[in-house]
């Protein structure tokens, strides 16, 4: 082992039976627990304080809500079954699952921008009223997430694939954390729908 | 942990998935349901929240693969929990003190 050699990347430590970077992502994930906890909270204090709510179905979209949790969840299972591939070492229908995931995730961001363009249409902007307001930052923040998913699994569609080659453990050790990070994004927009656009 | 994981296994897995994948079109189609019969504003939110509860635990159980998961991750997760039911419950010690004055 060469000093530089980072451990634990894909055996798993003895003290707490992880690799570093299972328990890396682990963490990560219960501090954005936190982020979206923090405004879960800030729309509960809004909701009760306000005079009036509207009915989320009043204002949004919900058809395509619908058909974007619909996505949301397949590309939850195209992801798991992308790590499963790797798991039994069939390395081409693996990139075929992200690659699906990939595309799921910007049909996600495709319904997301028609139904933020139809309602800036309309002039119903974030400063029109507090449901716009909360409802903008928190669909954008996840927005924003799914972003960040689709650079990780893109990468690891492209550059990042090349370590199968020379260590398969490892890189099934990154798509299980990508996959992670991706069903928390999932989880996330479980939430949101029915808080946003049900209730 | 995933060093060796043989074909029956790992079909049985997917089994497992496309189950979860079918639960969970179900519930989303019946929170909209439910919400089309315009219940009352408090029987709306307590059964959408159940149903997303659900869901959640599917994803995170099966997916997130938590159902067989080490102990350091669950002793994290239930630190997780517990700040975010504390977080959920600020505005409404908030609340009661708005109206204790």
């Amino acid at each position: 082992m060469s000093a530089l050699e980072i451990p634990y990347v894909y055996t798993p430590r003895e003290d707490t039976g992880l690799t570093n970077a299972k328990l890396g992502i682990w963490l990560f994930l219960a501090s954005e627990v936190m982020l979206f906890g923090a405004l879960f909270s800030t729309y509960i204090v809004l909701r009760v304080g306000a005079p009036v709510w509207p009915r989320g179905a009043s204002i949004l979209n919900v058809p395509l809500a619908t058909l974007n949790t619909v996505i949301l969840i397949s590309s939850s299972v195209t992801m798991v079954m992308a790590w499963a591939e790797l798991a039994r070492g069939q390395f081409k229908r693996h990139k075929l699952y992200l690659a699906l995931t990939i595309l799921l995730s910007f049909g996600f961001l495709i319904v997301k921008y028609v139904e933020y363009s139809t309602k800036f249409h309309h002039h119903l902007f974030p400063s029109k009223s507090t449901f716009l307001a909360i409802y903008f930052t928190l669909t954008g923040l996840h927005g924003l997430h799914v972003l960040g998913g689709i650079v990780v699994n893109t990468y690891f569609l492209g550059p990042g694939a090349k370590m199968w080659k020379t260590e398969p453990q490892r890189f099934m050790g990154r798509i299980e954390v990508a996959g992670l990070y991706w069903h928390f994004v999932d989880l996330v927009w479980i939430f949101l729908f029915p808080v946003l656009y049900l209730l | 942990m995933h060093q060796e994981h043989s074909a029956e296994e790992v079909q049985k897995h997917v089994r497992t998935y496309l189950v979860v994948f079918v639960m969970l079109l179900a519930l989303t189609f019946v929170t909209v349901a439910i919400s089309r019969l315009h219940l009352g504003v408090f029987q709306s939110i307590v059964l959408a929240l159940i149903i997303a509860c659900i869901k959640g635990s599917l994803v995170a159980l099966f997916f997130m693969h938590l159902i067989s998961e080490k102990k350091l991750i669950y002793g994290a997760l239930a630190l997780t929990v517990a700040f975010f039911i504390g977080l959920m419950f600020l505005p409404v010690g908030q609340m009661i003190t708005a109206v204790a004055l």
